[in-house]
């Protein structure tokens, strides 16, 4: 039987000891003796959030798949049990074999936002890895981020030993591979991350130095270490049919965020909306064949005995086999009581259709993105949906029988003015008189609009990487204005506003697009107690803008400032196909309310290509 | 068709609360591909009821649910294939048909169950048992000798002064295994957990409740055998006694 790391006196007085003692359905048990790696992944947020996290699970089976690697997960330990560890000296453990993370190989930590920075720190820190990758010696694992916000890993540099950037199913291989052959060869942890270098996509921080001009911008950024290349090159998976996928994924045993199977139905966006980092980033657009993904989602649903599945992309309604899809698991698995969960799907007839067939009309809601309420405003952002459209959408669903709708926007967009906060409930107000035009006898009571918004922020590789965001008050202030044309609104009763904290918004933006220098600050922020920055219950503010104050960084600087074309950003160095052009002349046609079309109606010239993969070589076939 | 299923629950399981448990059995009675039958309606789930949940903490040999089958399954056939899918910390014992009549089926028929208790060094962990304190016999002889046990017990609303005594059906130190045995009522009409119990002993023993970690381990469940009343035999059969394999 496991032996577990916690004892039963811990386990019983804190919350959901689930959370730690592993042994879940389809967790992977090896034995240690017969293995040569040990790798350790990490989701630096609580185990409900981790375990809903897709990639983790690709990752998981993809590493375990190899005989010579043993791949275990870890979370981070909830407040209470980070308080219990410190006390005790207890050491972070992995759930499987709930031996100390220390004594690994590997640490791979995904990096999937901003607000978990502290608690990447929580997790070196109780595993007893030295926090500064400087400071780390032999007998340590090799500390490894990957995810999305691996595309801007300044931040972070110090903290890791290297960076993997892109998708995980192209080097990881090689890099286990030369992992053995160094420890065969009796090789350092230099050697290692000097090999390591050399493979495409690995960037090793360490290896370089930035240097800054006198107004606190970066003058130089370049490798110290004849290892390392200039530029990384994002990894990609050009054949999506040569990839693996997780038939059996692990089923936890508490309820997750994401309690079901999920089939990845492509990867990619082809839309281009100008504040999406994931559209830009995943370029070109690659789709799973539909056969493949149809054997899947039998084999996922009989290996984990999940009672509901559901898809996942960046757009699944632009999943060419959409319709095909979606009409089979209904067919094939309605009956057995499995529930179809939908994403959200663009609003039309053939998923209204489907949507009667799986959800209970009562009491599902629509949702629509529409992400900035006056049509020049979403032309700025490129968002290719008309008020036509969305009118249209709301009134077929209306007809249908739905009366509740969500509508989700954007604040604090590049060019935004006042009228544009106002179309917001404007729109509100449109899509409410629309329902109401239904005869009494016809529609079901009142309608409730629900419309949220959140604030935006520039990220890496975006046409508005170079965009300036505002100061918190002026943040709060659109809010408010916002909030004030709700109530001038004649159907303002079947209509409810929400808006997102703007501290964590401001905080958000100084690390999306910070460098080097921020370090110091995430390091202050947890040193003086900050962790779980996601959580609303536990973010505080007045800490972070201490941190910055303690650490010597203008917090503005990285705000406020409008960069210019040709500053060197600090994610300059990553090359993801998309070149840096393509980016400017769309920052050049968001300020003058251009659009661009998709990829399907036209390619764009965006750079992509390079990749000879999914809707770039569609099109030439 | 009725079915019961007997299970153990030990090991890492005994942290996996009773809803997420009966999550657990949702989800491996689909891996296992058991015929269950489901509900009429919108949202259809399993039909499926479970006996007397147990508190996170504790073990247990003897857990029960039973399921509406939509086609006979063979007994033995079926624990191969829910232990084929089962997590470590929880087997399979039994796979039994019971009668449709409200006397076997239904989960309100829980009338008794037996645990041991077992005092175990700090902390907490039952791998690590310790001996009984000696003239604990007597102690326990003199506990149950007394007319009245009263406790305070204490619901989400109320507090109220019980008197547990005729609750407790059977209480012994067994000195082979160094453990307690307990046989208390249990089931929807009266319940009477073992830790009420272990803790008015020892405070009633002096001998401290508080800094005495106990672990406690659940033996079986029984219903009444209105039958035997009177006839000498025991009036309690274990659940899965009252089924027939398949």
């Amino acid at each position: 039987m496991r032996r577990l790391a916690l004892s039963d006196d811990i386990l019983l007085k804190i919350e959901k000891p689930a959370r730690y003692i592993g042994g879940e359905i389809n967790s992977v048990m090896k034995d240690p003796e017969s293995i040569d790696i040990r790798f350790a992944m990490c989701f630096p947020d609580v185990y409900e959030i981790g375990m809903s996290h897709l990639g983790i699970q690709i990752l998981y089976d993809l590493f375990n798949r190899r005989e010579d690697t043993w791949c275990e997960r870890v979370y981070s330990p909830w407040i209470d049990l980070d308080r219990v560890m410190r006390e005790q000296k207890i050491p972070l453990f992995a759930l499987e074999s709930q031996d100390p993370i220390r004594d690994f190989d590997f640490l791979g930590i995904t990096i999937q936002y901003e607000m978990c920075y502290t608690n990447i720190l929580q997790i070196l820190d109780l595993s007893g890895i030295p926090l500064k990758a400087a400071e780390r010696g032999e007998d340590v694992p090799i500390v490894i981020g990957g995810g999305p916000c691996a595309y801007n890993p300044e931040p972070l540099a110090q903290f890791f030993d290297l960076f993997y950037i892109g998708e995980g199913e192209t080097v990881y291989d090689e890099l286990m591979d030369l992992y053995k052959e160094n420890k065969k060869n009796s090789g350092s942890r230099k050697d290692y991350l000097e090999k390591a270098a050399e493979i495409e996509g690995i960037y090793v921080p360490a290896f370089y130095n930035a240097s800054y001009h006198e107004d606190g911008t970066i003058a130089s950024f370049t490798p110290n270490n004849p290892h390392a290349k200039r530029v990384i090159r994002k990894q990609m998976a050009t054949d999506m049919a040569g990839l693996t996928y997780p038939e059996a994924p692990v089923v936890p045993f508490i309820k997750v965020t994401q309690d079901r199977c999920v089939l990845e139905v492509m990867r990619g966006c082809t839309r281009g909306c100008r504040f999406c980092q994931a559209g830009m980033i995943y370029r070109p657009t690659r789709e799973r064949d539909i056969d493949t993904l149809k054997d899947y989602a039998y084999k996922m649903l009989k290996n984990t005995g999940h009672e509901e599945i559901s898809l996942s992309s960046l757009s699944s309604s632009d999943y060419s086999g959409l319709k095909e899809l979606v009409l089979f698991l209904i067919e094939e698995f309605k009956g057995k009581g499995i529930n179809i969960s939908l994403p959200s799907l663009r609003i039309d007839a053939f998923s209204l259709d489907v949507m009667e067939k799986v959800q209970d009309i009562r009491k599902s809601s629509l949702t629509f993105a529409p992400e900035a309420g006056s049509q020049r405003m979403r032309n700025v952002i490129n968002k290719g949906l008309t008020e036509e459209e969305i009118l249209k959408g709301a009134g077929q669903a209306f007809e249908g029988g739905w009366n509740k709708v969500k509508l989700y926007f954007m604040l604090g967009l590049p060019t935004e003015t006042e009228e544009d906060m106002k179309a917001i409930p404007e729109l509100a107000e449109k899509i409410a008189r629309r329902y109401y035009e239904i005869p009494k006898d016809k529609r079901n009571g009142k309608c409730q609009i629900t419309a949220s918004t959140s604030f935006f922020i520039p990220k890496p590789f975006t046409p508005f990487q170079w965009a300036p965001m505002f100061p918190y008050e002026e943040y709060v202030s659109r809010a408010m204005t916002v909030k004030r044309a709700f109530r001038e609104q004649l159907n303002q009763k079947s209509m409810k506003y929400n808006w997102h904290d703007a501290e964590v918004t401001v905080l958000e933006g100084a690390l999306a697009r910070g460098d080097r220098r921020a370090a110091a600050v995430i390091l202050a922020a947890y040193e003086d107690g900050c962790l779980y920055d996601s959580w609303s219950d536990y973010f505080n503010y007045e800490k972070w803008r201490k941190a910055f104050e303690r650490a010597e960084v203008d917090m503005d600087f990285y705000i406020l400032r409008e960069r210019s074309l040709t500053e060197l950003l600090p994610w300059d160095f990553i090359d993801i196909g998309v070149t840096k052009d393509f980016l400017k002349r769309e920052w050049e046609r968001a300020v003058a309310g251009e659009v661009t079309p998709s990829c399907r109606e036209r390619c764009s010239g965006c750079g992509a290509a390079v990749w000879k993969g999914g809707v770039c070589i569609e099109s030439k076939n | 068709m009725k079915a019961r299923i007997k299970f153990r629950k030990y090991g890492a399981m005994k942290f996996i609360g009773h809803l997420d448990v009966m999550r657990f059995f949702q989800k491996a009675m689909r891996r296992a591909e058991i015929p269950i039958a489901f509900t009429e309606g919108y949202s259809p789930h399993m039909i499926m009821s479970f006996a007397q949940p147990l508190g996170v903490g504790l073990t247990s040999d003897g857990e029960y649910f039973d399921i509406e089958l939509k086609e006979a399954v063979i007994s033995d056939e079926a624990v191969k294939r829910l232990n084929a899918v089962m997590a470590e910390g929880i087997d399979i014992v039994s796979f039994v048909s019971i009668p449709d009549d409200r006397k076997c089926s239904g989960m309100s028929i829980v009338a008794a169950a037996e645990y041991e208790a077992s005092f175990v060094e700090p902390p907490k962990s039952p791998e690590a048992m310790k001996a009984l304190p000696p003239g604990f016999g007597k102690a326990i002889e003199g506990f149950l000798g007394r007319e009245q046990i009263l406790v305070v017990k204490k619901t989400k609303k109320s507090e109220r002064e019980i008197d547990i005594r005729p609750l407790i059906y059977k209480m012994e130190a067994d000195e082979g295994t160094q453990k307690i045995r307990l046989l208390l009522a249990a089931g929807s009409e009266e319940n009477l957990k073992p830790d009420l119990v272990m803790g008015t002993f020892l405070e009633f023993a002096g001998l401290g409740a508080a800094e005495t970690p106990i672990h406690y381990h659940r033996v079986e469940l029984y219903a009444r055998r209105p039958e035997y009343k009177g006839t000498g035999k025991a009036p309690f059969i274990s659940l899965e006694g009252l089924g027939e394999p398949l």
